[in-house]
């Protein structure tokens, strides 16, 4: 008996090893270790062997069983991970090529570069307010310390709905608004979109957006104005941003200044892109005039502030170098689908 | 302003680098446009002299010259010019120069002309950049023959020869300082800003004898619109051309020469910012001068030689019978200097600045003086400009000045002084400037400090406030030089609901994959037409601009849809292949009795796409998914009627376009565009769009959400199809289905709907999976078979049966 374990042995390891498929292995498991398999039938002769050799027999019988069972496991395995390999390289794709489109929306040049402004007035603690396009000359012109006849308004070719009612040439018609409503201390901000009566070109809309800002408290200095507007033209065009602020004249704040940012290109030496000026002008700014505050009803002996208006257009263009406003009003979708 | 940096030096010391003058008189309130030097585009242009001239050979109307351009040899050039004499002193373009022709830069090199060498050119003044305003005694087709007026040496640099070298400066004067749209009124900026002496002395003349009442009457009729009216007369004048110097600082200002007369008083104009005025004795009727308004039906035809009609309002300076200039504005033609002129009135006045803008306005005409007048300009500085017109009067040989002048003076106000404190100056600005300092700049800009007041001189119009004082103050010692600061104090700021909202709402567009644009707001009212709007639409009663660029942006829109579809229609002629864009925008609506019109916010939609299968569905998905994120319950859909409150239900297909219910209460409609309409866009595709009402929206959903505990026990579902007839649209049906079932509906989903084969004519199979679900306990068979049940029995009473 002792042979013919060995020969199952031998006959189990050389028949294991001609077999290539997961099917014949459950054949050859049944052949030999199965319930009427070579093994068992040994084993079921135990009976007519003397008390001496059956433990002999019996743990050589186990052995073998063992080591089929064994060599089958990893036989097993091997196929298993043959056919994996098999079927992972049968499925091997070209990962070049394109996938499913989705379609992705994006929001308009302008909008991205506003709510980036939000957000920074937001962390400064200014609100965001509205007011209507469609205002009257008080709001607009009046208010803001420029009488009907005032040079001023020469600047701002005006639409007219009637001898009163007009488009808003600037958003600074919100602070009056603002002021009439709120009582100080006030720090608002106010988008929205204004008109003159330009013709459009390369750098001139009909209509364009503003971003007013105004704060109102005890207190408040030009020097805070600087501040602030120096940490949003940082924010906006990274730290290395440099600014001036100019004298210039607006009737409704004293002082005024305009705000011009070093040129990108040029770094300020002067180009063409800044007409060799090495700075672009880029808003308009100042303490409000006290004649504004008294004609809102806050004491300028008690109040002072600041307001400012920034030109949306202008900071979009120069961040994405947008040469032509047109573009912007436009829509195509090849311009809309690079934001 | 063009400023002559020549003239300048006459009264500052400005000898810096220009770089460095611009860069600190801009960042000190008089900000520079542009800077640049006379006549620099030539080059290698000298004085020559002609030694020898002879005929070309080959040619009836050239000549060879032999020119001496103080170079070892003559050197030989071939003019066609018939002006040109032996000894002549002329400009040279030599070989390798630069000269203007027509306007635009020339190069000159050496070549042949007929056979005969040619190195180089004799130039004429247009040549050189000038005209014979610049040198009267040029002329236009010959070549510029050089005068005693100019450095005839030959070999020197012909712009340094003929004073065509100076420094022009252009500056953007704001209007709150007509007082620096002057030489004198720069060169005190130029003084305060770099710290130099201001050198401007009070200008004298001699004066002869005469009776100035005699000569001379002057009448202001109107002392609100005129404070001030000084005139000086001038016997025995010399009509001529001014000299070369004065004809340089007005060239370099940008003031054309005309003779010595009208030059003075621009050259005062320009030197003190004082429009002045010269009339002919001879015509002015009476010799009086009224100042007074005009009266209806009066004309006068003003130097440009054209009539114009004046009215009561605008003031006119009058002689005795007519007007003859029309004041701060433009004189009369037949009162002007002329040749022949023998007595000259000179005019130094004040007029109102609103009154000169709305004449100058309404006759067209804005000139030098209505320009400065319309700022606001003081009675005081009158005087000085007149006796500065006479010393140039002395100065030039050009008359005889009456000692006296006639001075209607109606001005008496004190000159404007504000409250000055060093204290709160440097409280307002956030600067530490030492009080003595403050009061150094302001004496730099002639303001005097008495007595804790700062008063302003009197060409100052815009000192009257404190924070006027300060920005003096600021602007000298440098805006640069204030310190940034944060604001003290915390403020607390976040979006009102309403921004947040419309944040949402693009956010949600944005992700379905569609585009945000911006349109403008004003429209064409042919835009109504396009979108075949009924004629007696409501929308077509709009906020109309009196005043528009033209037709196509003449109206405020009332509706957004055009606004949008006019960007499908351009992506379409683009032949770009898909369009999907928004835009979330105001519509403007005129309101009875209000001066204002409403300004909701619409969102607009429009899509077409040719390489993509889209339909109808498509966009239903996405106002379904737009309604999903702005957090709207109860939603249904309608087929869009004409009267459905949207009248843009004309721009639809009317079997493909539906209205959108949140809670009963329309708030929008979409569908695919009408044929018509998408032809009238010149769009060849089928194009979908859609009109939401955003605060209407908004009202109608809650932001406030609240978590659902998820379910513990499980679904059943059943599917059902029923067959009913083609018209029942499928909300009726799903109406049902929810209302029967009740609250252990989950969700009706529909699945399907067939029609052919096994299904009657003019009947349509709808399926659907219900799904039921029980907060309690798991929902037995018998419980789902009962709802199912009832389901069926109101089904059937709408003739909708359960498909064999």
């Amino acid at each position: 008996m002792k042979e013919q374990l060995n020969s199952i042995e031998a006959r189990a390891e050389q028949e294991l090893s001609q077999i290539n498929d997961v099917k014949l292995l459950e054949e050859f498991r049944v052949k030999f270790l199965g319930k009427k398999g070579e093994i068992t039938s040994i084993l079921k002769q135990m009976g007519k062997l003397s008390a001496e050799e059956r433990p002999v027999i019996g743990q050589l019988a186990n052995k073998v069983r063992a080591e089929i069972e064994n060599a089958l496991n990893a036989k097993k395995e091997e196929l298993k991970s043959k056919a994996e390999e098999m079927r992972l390289k049968a499925e091997t794709l070209d990962v070049t090529l394109p996938g499913a489109a989705q379609r992705i929306g994006r929001p308009h040049p302008l909008d991205v570069t506003l709510e980036q402004v939000e957000e920074v007035f937001l962390g400064m603690g200014f609100d965001i307010v509205e007011g209507p396009e469609v205002e009257t000359d008080h709001y607009c012109f009046e208010a803001l310390n420029m009488p009907k006849h005032h040079p001023a308004r020469d600047t701002q070719d005006t639409f007219y709905i009637n001898e009163n009612v007009l488009l808003r040439t600037q958003t600074s018609s919100v602070q009056i608004r603002t002021m009439e409503k709120m009582k100080p201390p006030i720090r608002i901000i106010s988008p929205g979109r204004v008109y003159r009566s330009d013709a459009v070109d390369a750098t001139h809309s009909p209509l364009f957006h503003q971003i007013e800002g105004l704060v109102i408290d005890k207190g408040i200095t030009m020097a805070d104005l600087k501040g602030t507007l120096e940490l949003l033209m940082k924010r906006l065009y990274g730290e290395e941003t440099q600014v001036r602020f100019r004298p210039h004249h607006f009737p409704y704040t004293e002082p005024s200044a305009e705000v011009d940012l070093m040129c990108f290109n040029c770094k300020g030496k002067g180009c063409s892109m800044c007409k060799q000026e090495g700075w672009v002008e880029l808003l308009g700014s100042g303490m409000v005039h006290p004649k504004v505050l008294a004609d809102c009803g806050i004491d300028p002996e008690v109040y002072s502030g600041f307001a400012f208006g920034i030109g949306l257009e202008r900071i979009t263009m120069g961040r994405y170098s947008i040469n032509d406003m047109r573009l912007l009003y436009e829509n195509d979708m090849r311009f809309l689908e690079q934001f | 302003m063009d400023l002559s940096m020549r003239w300048l030096a006459d009264y500052v010391d400005c000898d810096m680098p220009i770089k460095e003058f611009v860069s600190g008189i801009t960042m000190s309130g008089s900000k520079v446009e542009c800077y640049g030097e006379e006549g620099d585009y030539l080059e290698n242009v000298v004085v020559g002299q002609v030694k020898e001239i002879v005929p070309h050979p080959n040619s009836d109307h050239m000549f060879i010259t032999q020119v001496d351009v103080g170079e070892s040899e003559l050197v030989q050039i071939v003019t066609g010019a018939q002006n040109v004499k032996k000894d002549d002193f002329v400009p040279v373009a030599k070989h390798k120069s630069t000269v203007l022709h027509e306007g635009k830069t020339v190069k000159i090199t050496k070549g042949k002309l007929r056979g005969e060498a040619s190195n180089g050119m004799l130039c004429s003044v247009a040549e050189l950049g000038l005209t014979t305003h610049d040198f009267p005694y040029a002329i236009d087709d010959g070549i510029f023959i050089l005068g005693d007026d100019c450095d005839r040496t030959v070999g020197k640099d012909i712009r340094e020869a003929i004073g065509f070298n100076d420094t022009k400066v252009e500056f953007e004067i704001t209007s709150n300082r007509p007082d620096c749209m002057s030489v004198i009124g720069l060169a005190r900026e130029t003084a305060a800003t770099f710290g130099k002496e201001l050198k401007v002395k009070k200008p004298e003349f001699k004066g002869v004898e005469g009776d100035i009442d005699q000569l001379l009457k002057v009448k202001i009729h109107n002392t609100d619109l005129c404070k001030r009216y000084i005139g000086a007369i001038v016997k025995n004048v010399k009509i001529e051309p001014s000299p070369r110097w004065l004809r340089e600082r007005l060239r370099a200002c940008g003031v054309r020469p005309i003779n010595n007369f009208v030059d003075i008083t621009n050259f005062v104009m320009l030197e003190y910012g004082r429009p002045m005025h010269a009339f002919d004795l001879r015509y002015v009727e009476g010799a009086e001068i009224n100042v007074r308004n005009a009266r209806a039906g009066e004309t006068i035809t003003t130097l440009d030689g054209v009539v114009r009609e004046l009215s009561e309002e605008m003031l006119v300076i009058a002689d005795a019978k007519k007007p003859v200039a029309v004041a701060g504005v433009m004189g009369g033609e037949y009162s002007g200097i002329m040749e022949d002129t023998t007595t000259v009135v000179f005019e130094s006045a004040c007029f109102d600045g609103a009154s000169v803008r709305t004449t100058a306005k309404k006759l067209g005409m804005r000139t030098d003086a209505s320009a400065r007048y319309e700022k606001g300009l003081d009675p005081h500085e009158c005087y000085e400009a007149l006796m500065r017109a006479c010393q140039l009067v002395e100065e030039l040989g050009a008359g005889e000045v009456v000692k006296n002048v006639v001075d209607e003076n109606y001005q008496s106000e004190e000159p404007s002084s504000v409250e000055f404190s060093a204290e709160w100056i440097n409280n307002f600005l956030g600067t530490d400037i030492p009080e003595e300092d403050m009061i150094k700049t302001l004496e730099s800009l002639e303001f005097k400090v008495e007595n804790g007041r700062a008063i302003a001189p009197w060409f100052r119009i815009d000192i009257e406030y404190k924070a006027d004082v300060a920005e003096e103050i600021a602007r000298i010692y440098g805006y640069n030089n204030i310190p940034d600061t944060i604001i003290r104090g915390v403020a607390q700021a976040q979006r009102t609901p309403k921004q947040n909202f419309e944040k949402l709402i693009k956010n949600a567009m944005t992700s379905m994959g569609v585009n945000e644009i911006e349109t403008f707001s004003f429209i064409s009212p042919k835009y109504f037409d396009k979108i075949a709007l009924s004629e007696s639409s409501k929308l077509r009663n709009t906020v109309t601009i009196m005043n528009p660029l033209g037709e196509d942006t003449s109206v405020m829109r009332t509706t957004i849809l055009p606004s949008v579809l006019e960007v499908v229609a351009r992506n379409y002629s683009y032949r770009n292949p898909e369009c999907y864009v928004f835009e979330l925008g105001n519509e403007y609506i005129p309101v009875e009795g209000e001066v204002l019109p409403e300004e909701p916010v619409r969102l607009g939609i429009g899509f077409y796409d040719t390489a993509d299968k889209v339909d109808f569905y498509t966009l239903k998905g996405m106002i379904e998914g737009l309604m999903r994120a702005a957090g709207a319950e109860d939603v249904e859909y309608e087929r869009a009627a004409a009267d459905c409150g949207f009248d843009e239900a004309s721009a639809f297909h009317p079997g493909r376009s539906a209205v959108v219910k949140v809670g009963g209460e329309t708030v929008g409609i979409f569908g695919e565009l009408h044929p018509k309409v998408l032809e009238n866009y010149g769009i060849e595709v089928r194009a979908y769009a859609a009109k939401i009402n955003i605060p209407e929206l908004m009202a109608l959903t809650s932001q406030v959400k609240t978590y659902k505990p998820l379910p513990k026990f499980p679904a059943t579902t059943r599917d059902l199809s029923v067959v009913c007839d083609e018209e029942v649209p499928a909300a009726v049906l799903e109406r049902i289905i929810k209302k029967s079932v009740g609250g252990i509906l989950e969700s009706v989903t529909l699945f399907d709907v067939y029609r052919g084969e096994q299904i009657a004519a003019g009947k349509k199979s709808v399926s659907y999976s219900i799904s039921m679900r029980s907060l309690e306990g798991t929902l037995t068979d018998e419980q789902a078979d009962k709802a199912m049940e009832k389901v069926l029995k109101e089904l059937s009473a709408i003739g909708a049966e359960l498909r064999a």
